[in-house]
């Protein structure tokens, strides 16, 4: 009893756990319950209970509700999709002039927003592409087929790639120096030696025109968000949300509402830009010190020039370290698009991964993850670079840098003019090397693929089938193996002993949208791939961020490393792993280990650090020896950070085991996947895509409020 | 004397849902406690003065005591929950938002604690920033902000960004642009609190030499007692939201008006704060030959007075005999009358 009373908490854990295994074995698994493979509505089974609600008939195999939840949410994608199609096809018709035959025609509006908005997308994209790679489209728009048959010489010649390679090196140089400069330079001239300069400037178009657009929608929302508390209350869980929800989920919907292509691409791609725009939007704006606010009432501002004139240039960091983000998510967009049509490098690895070209794979994701670090470390070193004085330069001075690529440019049309008598025969070098007509070593690699898998087919093969037999397969079967109600109540007894009564209906709520859901068993199978990628993960990176943090040196080159590769979009690790695994479980979670490690390594060694050196000093003088310091100072201190860490890699790890569908799993992101080829399929990606994002906020919830509690309890920020 | 160029009668700043309805049921006679009770918190309580034209009032208090909040009441940052304030005249609360940014472009300045500067411009840009926002041509915008710059003796710092600025410049380039647009009114919200004390020092002297120049009507904030008896014409010490004393530096070392006050004044050096004119008797019997001005702060004569063993003769500016000071007067002054802590 003295025990109990000493630790009330242990007791309570100890009897939720209890509840939760008594419920376990309490409830049998039923002897009809098999796991479902096919989507259940559409196929008539004679053991299948039904329901109507708002007119959509639901089936389902009915199970006792302590086993499994009714699908009481099975509606929900059916009315979400019939909903879209009514919103498209019937809602409201217009009547619309038609050029082609002359007359009105009724269309609905909702169509006609799309369809204009589509084609304003789709010729931003053409003019950048054009200028970029040459092309006719942007002037035919702006005269006729006719024109341009009788006048040749008006077709866009793009740019030869030496110009933009040149001009990507000064710019680098102007941010940040000689050796971002070196590096855009050699960036630019593989990608155009090995033959990737078509798709790369595809991609780099859509990302031109994303995140532009995305960057002006965020500051201005972020905007709103700062000034009125409504505006940010609402906007608060669509971005908590979008935040947390698979990429890959988001395509769907944009299928059905814009179609196939860029333009859908660009479209959904600024959705899920903004968000995180907004936030860093509002954070800056929040930080902004109030007495510099008040000086510029003082200086007699009104409320115009008090946002753009003292505001925003004073959270200009912030704001550009959004623009960093945008870039990014953009990027990652860019490549994960190519599932619903957008042309570019994503393409490329996407047919290459589905040939099962690997050395192909490897070329291209190299190229994407060398883009995707000089499109970071250029707009942080915007972000970082200050201002600086320009008032008393003479007129060079001041423009030296548009003068000197004015020098380039001529330089470059010479020299692939040059390239047209230099290389007559055969295509113009110094103008644009055409895809495919570089250098590849794709043979070289695909012939290593094939040595490895001879060499150590066994050892991987032995591997393989233990991971699989002993490991992976006992621990999804325990997870289905749990009643629903006990997984419920589990989840729910832990939100209210961590977080309090609130913390509890919060997740309560999430838990049973997933629940009632007609996807819970696949839950399960991303809880329980989730659940094992973030346990190893975690495992190697508390370890490596322990080891790393002993030595300043190997702590900022292992955080650089972090930073690299956080940089690539996600798709980019699923190349090594298929190379060495092959297409199983396997893989995905070793793609998924490698993924969500990054985070959990980060957040250690941040964690370790923020310890202050007060503290240090004083351990160090009450003469504890270093593994001491570790576990009685750096640790206890540490945690509450370490934790986010782990938020982190959970929804790293969700994310990886969605995308990791593409190779072939069993859980929600194979529905995600089916869903992009399906024409019904908008609202079962959409609910699928809340459900991982509740998943993802589940933990956010409870890992959240611990790290409040146990922050407050150590007196941290 | 002329109609006061800042005025204010029974000005409240209570903060709290719904601080309005309690402040009207409570009929001024405001409780920070029940207050407090209720969900509110007394900022400024009942505060009535008058400054007038070219007068410094130095607002004194420890933190917390609403100091700052009062003068966000009168430079309306913040709306006061009660009373009125006048400037020049011009009721401040009845203002629209357009006349109120007319007021601040042409009659306020402001200078902050943290100088508040802008990040992304330089000093010159800084201090023209009040006058572009006004809408004056960016270039005689600069010629003024250079003219500004020898004012405060920034000059050939005047492209630097305030990051590579010291402190003390930093607060110079916020005083300058407090006056860029010559206002009438001044407010320093602790103005030199964030400097180091020697720098301090530095900075107060040259804020009196500016303020002679200038003769700006000023309210200056402090919470630096010594600060207050350096600079003010009158100062008003406030505690919790109320102006315990507002008097002249003389008076308030010499005639504490509460418990409060008191314990600031006990460990004031006095001969360093008090004029001769304040300790003097007005009678004119048995002179010695020594006279000295009313107007000579009694450390810098007091040697002088104490080696007399007649009483001394106090003139004024014209050295007619307006009273005159006995030694024994001066030795009452800087030992006794102080409260024994032991």
């Amino acid at each position: 009893m003295e025990f109990l009373k000493k630790y009330p908490k242990t007791f309570q854990w100890l009897f939720l756990l209890i509840v939760f295994f008594a419920l376990c074995f309490a409830i049998d698994v039923p002897e009809t319950y098999k796991f479902i493979r096919g989507q259940a509505e559409f196929v008539k089974d004679p053991n299948q209970s039904s329901y109507v609600f708002l007119g959509k008939e639901v089936r389902y195999y009915a199970f006792d509700v302590f086993w499994r939840l009714p699908p009481l949410l099975g509606w929900l994608p059916i009315w979400i999709n019939d909903s879209l199609f009514f919103l498209m096809n019937e809602w409201m018709p217009i009547e619309v002039w038609n050029e082609d035959t002359q007359e009105f025609k009724s269309r609905p509006i909702v169509l006609q927003i799309s369809r204009n908005l589509t084609a304003f997308m789709t010729f931003l994209i053409e003019l950048i592409r054009e200028i970029l790679l040459g092309g006719l489209e942007t002037i035919v728009a702006f005269t006729s087929w006719d024109w341009i048959d009788k006048n040749p010489w008006a077709e866009l010649p793009g740019l030869p790639w030496t110009i933009v390679a040149a001009g990507a090196a000064l710019l680098s140089y102007k941010l940040s120096g000689k050796g971002l400069a070196l590096f855009a330079g050699l960036t630019m001239v593989y990608i155009s030696v090995f033959g990737q300069w078509k798709p790369s400037m595809q991609t780099l178009s859509f990302i031109l025109v994303a995140a532009p657009l995305s960057f002006i929608f965020g500051l201005g929302l972020g905007i709103a968000a700062f000034k009125s508390k409504r505006v940010e209350k609402a906007l608060y869980p669509i971005l908590l949300v979008m935040q947390t929800m698979p990429q890959y989920a988001v395509l769907v919907p944009a299928l059905v509402l814009f179609g196939v292509g860029d333009h859908a691409a660009v479209i959904i791609t600024m959705v899920v830009a903004i968000p995180p725009m907004i936030l860093l939007t509002l954070l800056g704006l929040r930080a902004v010190p109030p007495e510099v606010i008040e000086a510029g009432r003082m200086s007699g501002c009104n409320n115009f020039q008090l946002m753009f004139k003292v505001l925003i240039p004073t959270a200009r960091r912030d704001i550009l370290i959004g623009v960093n983000q945008v870039i990014m998510v953009c990027f990652s967009m860019a490549v994960i698009s190519a599932f619903i049509g957008a042309k570019g490098l994503g393409f490329n690895l996407l047919l290459a991964l589905n040939q099962l070209n690997i050395g192909l794979a490897l070329e291209a994701g190299l190229c994407i993850s060398l883009i995707a670090i000089l499109l970071d470390k250029m707009s942080l070193a915007w972000a970082n670079k200050q201002t600086d004085y320009f008032g008393n330069l003479t007129f060079y001075q001041r423009n030296k840098n548009l003068l000197f690529f004015g020098v380039i440019f001529v330089v470059g049309i010479i020299l692939a003019y040059i390239g047209t008598f230099l290389f007559k025969d055969t295509f113009n070098y110094l103008f644009e090397i055409p895809h495919n007509k570089g250098i590849s070593t794709a043979d070289f690699w695909n012939k290593g693929v094939d040595w490895i898998f001879e060499t150590f087919f066994v050892y991987i093969k032995a591997f393989n089938t233990w991971l699989i037999q002993d490991v992976l397969q006992p621990m999804r079967a325990l997870y289905l193996r749990m009643p629903a109600i006990a997984t419920i109540v589990l989840v729910v007894g832990a939100g209210y002993l961590i977080g309090g009564l609130r913390s509890a209906l919060v997740v309560c709520a999430l838990t049973l949208f997933i629940a009632f859901s007609p996807w819970w068993d696949r839950a399960l199978v991303t809880a329980y791939m989730a659940t094992f990628g973030v346990i190893v993960s975690c495992i190697i990176g508390f370890t490596v961020g322990t080891l790393c943090f002993q030595n300043k040196h190997s702590a900022n080159f292992m955080l650089g490393v972090c930073d690299i590769f956080q940089t690539f979009p996600s798709f980019v690790y699923l190349i090594p792993v298929m190379m060495l695994f092959g297409i199983t479980d396997t893989s995905v979670l070793i793609a998924v280990i490698v993924y969500a490690t990054i985070p959990a390594t980060r957040y250690t060694i941040e964690g370790l650090r923020s310890v202050p050196a007060g503290l240090h000093d004083a351990a160090t003088m009450s003469g504890v020896n270093k593994f001491q310091r570790l576990t009685k100072i750096e640790f206890p201190l540490a945690f509450p950070h370490m934790m986010l860490g782990i938020n982190q890699t959970i929804v790293f790890a969700l994310f990886m085991v969605i995308i990791g569908a593409f190779i072939g799993t069993e859980d929600l992101g194979q529905y995600i996947l089916k869903a992009l080829s399906d024409k019904k399929g908008a609202g079962i990606g959409l609910t699928l895509g809340i459900c991982v994002a509740f998943i993802a906020l589940i933990f956010d919830n409870l890992i959240r409020a611990y790290v409040q509690k146990r922050k407050k309890h150590l007196g941290i920020d | 004397m002329s109609e006061p160029v800042i005025k204010c009668e029974n000005v409240y700043k209570i903060f709290g849902a719904n601080a309005q309805k309690m402040l009207q049921d409570s009929n001024g006679n405001v409780d920070a406690k029940t207050f407090q009770e209720n969900g509110c918190i007394v900022g400024v309580n009942n505060a009535s003065f008058e400054v007038s034209k070219g007068e410094m009032l130095v607002v004194m208090g420890l933190s917390g005591s609403g100091k700052s909040t009062l003068l966000r009441c009168i430079s309306r940052l913040t709306d006061a929950t009660g009373g009125k304030i006048f400037i020049e005249g011009q009721d401040l609360l009845q203002l629209n938002n357009k006349d109120l940014i007319d007021l601040r472009r042409n009659k306020m300045g402001m200078v902050f604690q943290s100088f508040a500067l802008l990040p992304h411009k330089t000093v010159v840009e800084n201090i023209a920033f009040p006058l572009q926002i006004k809408g004056v041509k960016t270039e005689d915008s600069i010629n003024k902000a250079m003219d500004m710059v020898k004012l405060v003796g920034l000059e050939g710092r005047e492209n630097y960004f305030p990051r590579e600025l010291s402190g003390g410049q930093q607060q110079r380039v916020g005083i300058a642009r407090s006056l860029a647009v010559e206002p009438d009114i001044w407010f320093l919200d602790e103005p030199f609190s964030a400097l180091d004390p020697l720098i301090r020092k530095e900075m107060q002297d040259e804020f009196l030499r500016l303020q002679d120049k200038l003769q700006k009507t000023i309210m200056f904030i402090t919470h630096d007692f010594d600060e207050a008896l350096k600079l003010a014409d009158r100062i008003a010490i406030m505690k919790d939201g109320i102006i315990e004393q507002l008097d002249t530096p003389a008076n308030i070392v010499l005639n504490p008006a509460t418990e409060y006050v008191r314990k600031f004044t006990e460990e004031v050096p006095r001969e360093k704060v008090l004029l001769i004119k304040d300790v003097m008797d007005t009678s004119k019997d048995n002179l010695g030959d020594l006279k000295v001005s009313k107007n000579e702060i009694i450390e810098n004569v007091a040697e002088k007075i104490l080696t007399q063993e007649k009483i001394v003769a106090v003139v004024d500016n014209n050295n007619e005999i307006i009273g005159s000071i006995n030694p024994t007067k001066i030795i009452n002054t800087v030992f006794g009358g102080r409260k024994n802590n032991n």
